[in-house]
């Protein structure tokens, strides 16, 4: 028997049809089913047009943002599992991920290396859709969407600058806070609230590592999902359509 | 009907005298759903889904690779006594650092900052300039006038601040810009690329030029007290 056979045996089975609720893609009636009867890929559109598909079009930086923050949720977990937030416990368990924890070094480089790559691939992103005027009509709310999906990267990266506790965390959040603090009338107030205090402390610590962990990945991931969902509801990607006349 | 209100929208001319061939009005570079749709299209599933599954393979590699050479760093022990010189915002944040430099933190920490993502959010809203016309495709003279006087100002504003690292990006788009205004015997590729961009881009691609300028002297080229240093000093 071979793969294909087995996978065909598999598909047809009652537990696979439960679960899935079609069996083989092998119509377009069935891959049509694989989309919209799947309660996370309905997000996304049936058909897609050929040209939204070429690596020009989009350089798949949604793709790229989407993933990066798929790898930053799962890598985060793990480091959850190795950490307090509490001062020098903290730091502490920076060491120990150095030293003493099974490829702890390789699990920090990981989510490091994806949050950066993410900040960079979430502003291309912009920027590349500005530049195709993806922001037009009927787009201009999902491009709304977008700029708050921006500013929420740029929190969830700040807020977990912090949690190392070294030196670079610490002073990096202090000059970050002190911006805030010069805004009118309501500054100073929103630094406490931020911090806990007056100063970056223990307080500032829980603080950031509940927004990093619980309170700002939430809110994106629900943002994600109405984000892609828009792109369907407004007509698919804006391609071809851009600002370049370049026919 | 509500339909002919909105002028992004398809309408039926009613009046057969004086349109007698059109049935459909269609405006162009409007909207995705009035443009005509002769292209293929594909089932997401499989071709979608293959395409983000091996886009999603190749990432992983690499970021693999770039996690195994590449280490996080790590300092001493925070420690509220001891303040390094200079104190750095995470990277993403230093050309808003560099910004402070010149003006003050409410103009630099809360207003420009503010007016940008308003700006970017709002902007979208108000339908400007959607056809994408070139800046100097129409009314040239009292344009280029404006624009001079505009940039002018900014220049002077930006040189009684002595905001350098903002003025020299300023000034080279600007420069683009000016040089894109002049209408030449033989143009360049590039030259007729400028000649044909719109407002928008001009406007989009000067914030570009100085962020990215602002980002990259605050994270390489600032050292003690945001003095000027070289990085391969």
């Amino acid at each position: 028997m071979t793969t294909e056979e087995m996978l065909n045996r598999l598909r047809a089975t009652r537990a696979w049809m439960s679960i899935f609720r079609r069996g083989p893609a092998r119509t377009n009636r069935t891959r049509s089913l694989a989309i919209f009867g799947n309660v996370f890929l309905h997000l996304l559109p049936v058909k897609v047009r050929e040209q939204s598909l070429r690596v020009r079009a989009t350089y798949y930086l949604g793709t790229i943002s989407f993933f990066m923050f798929v790898v930053l949720t799962l890598t985060g977990i793990f480091l959850m599992f190795y950490y307090h937030p509490a001062a020098p416990q903290a730091y502490l368990d920076m060491k120990d991920l150095r030293f003493v924890v099974s490829n702890g070094v390789f699990l920090r480089n990981m989510h490091r290396v994806a949050a950066h790559i993410m900040v960079i691939a979430v502003f291309w992103h912009m920027f590349h859709v500005f530049y195709r005027g993806g922001y037009r009509p009927p787009h201009e709310f999902n491009w709304a969407i977008g700029v708050v999906l921006l500013l929420l990267t740029l929190l969830l990266s700040y807020t977990g600058y912090l949690l190392p506790w070294d030196q670079l965390a610490f002073w990096a959040i202090t000059v970050g806070t002190n911006i805030l603090s010069s805004a009118p009338f309501v500054g100073p107030q929103l630094r406490y609230l931020l911090l806990g205090g007056n100063l970056v402390g223990e307080n500032a610590l829980l603080r950031f590592y509940v927004l990093h962990c619980v309170i700002l990945p939430l809110l994106a991931a629900l943002l994600i999902a109405v984000h892609f969902w828009r792109i369907r509801k407004d007509g698919g990607l804006t391609v071809g359509e851009s600002n370049e006349r370049d026919k | 009907m509500s339909e002919t209100n909105n002028k992004f929208e398809a309408g039926i001319k009613s009046n057969a005298l004086k349109a007698p061939q059109r049935v459909v009005f269609i405006t162009p570079k409007t909207s995705a759903q009035v443009k005509e749709r002769s292209d293929r299209q594909l089932m997401s599933y499989p071709h979608l889904m293959l395409r983000e599954l091996i886009a999603f393979e190749v990432l992983t590699i690499l970021l693999v690779v770039v996690a195994l050479v590449w280490d996080a760093p790590l300092e001493q022990l925070a420690n509220p006594l001891l303040t390094p010189n200079p104190a750095k915002a995470p990277w993403y944040f230093l050309g808003l650092q560099e910004l402070l430099h010149y003006f003050p933190p409410l103009v630099a920490g809360i207003v420009i900052p503010g007016f940008v993502v308003v700006a970017l959010v709002v902007i979208p809203y108000f339908n400007v300039n959607i056809k994408g016309e070139p800046v100097w495709a129409a009314d040239r003279s009292r344009r280029f006038l404006s624009f001079i006087a505009s940039v002018g100002l900014l220049l002077v504003f930006l040189g009684l601040y002595r905001a350098w690292t903002v003025l020299v990006p300023t000034v080279a788009i600007a420069g683009l810009t000016i040089v894109s205004f002049f209408q030449l015997k033989r143009p360049h590729r590039l030259i007729t690329f400028l000649q044909t961009r719109p407002l928008s881009w001009w406007v989009m691609t000067w914030f570009i030029a100085v962020a990215l300028t602002l980002t990259v002297v605050g994270t390489f080229f600032r050292g003690p007290g945001w003095s000027w240093v070289w990085p391969w000093r």
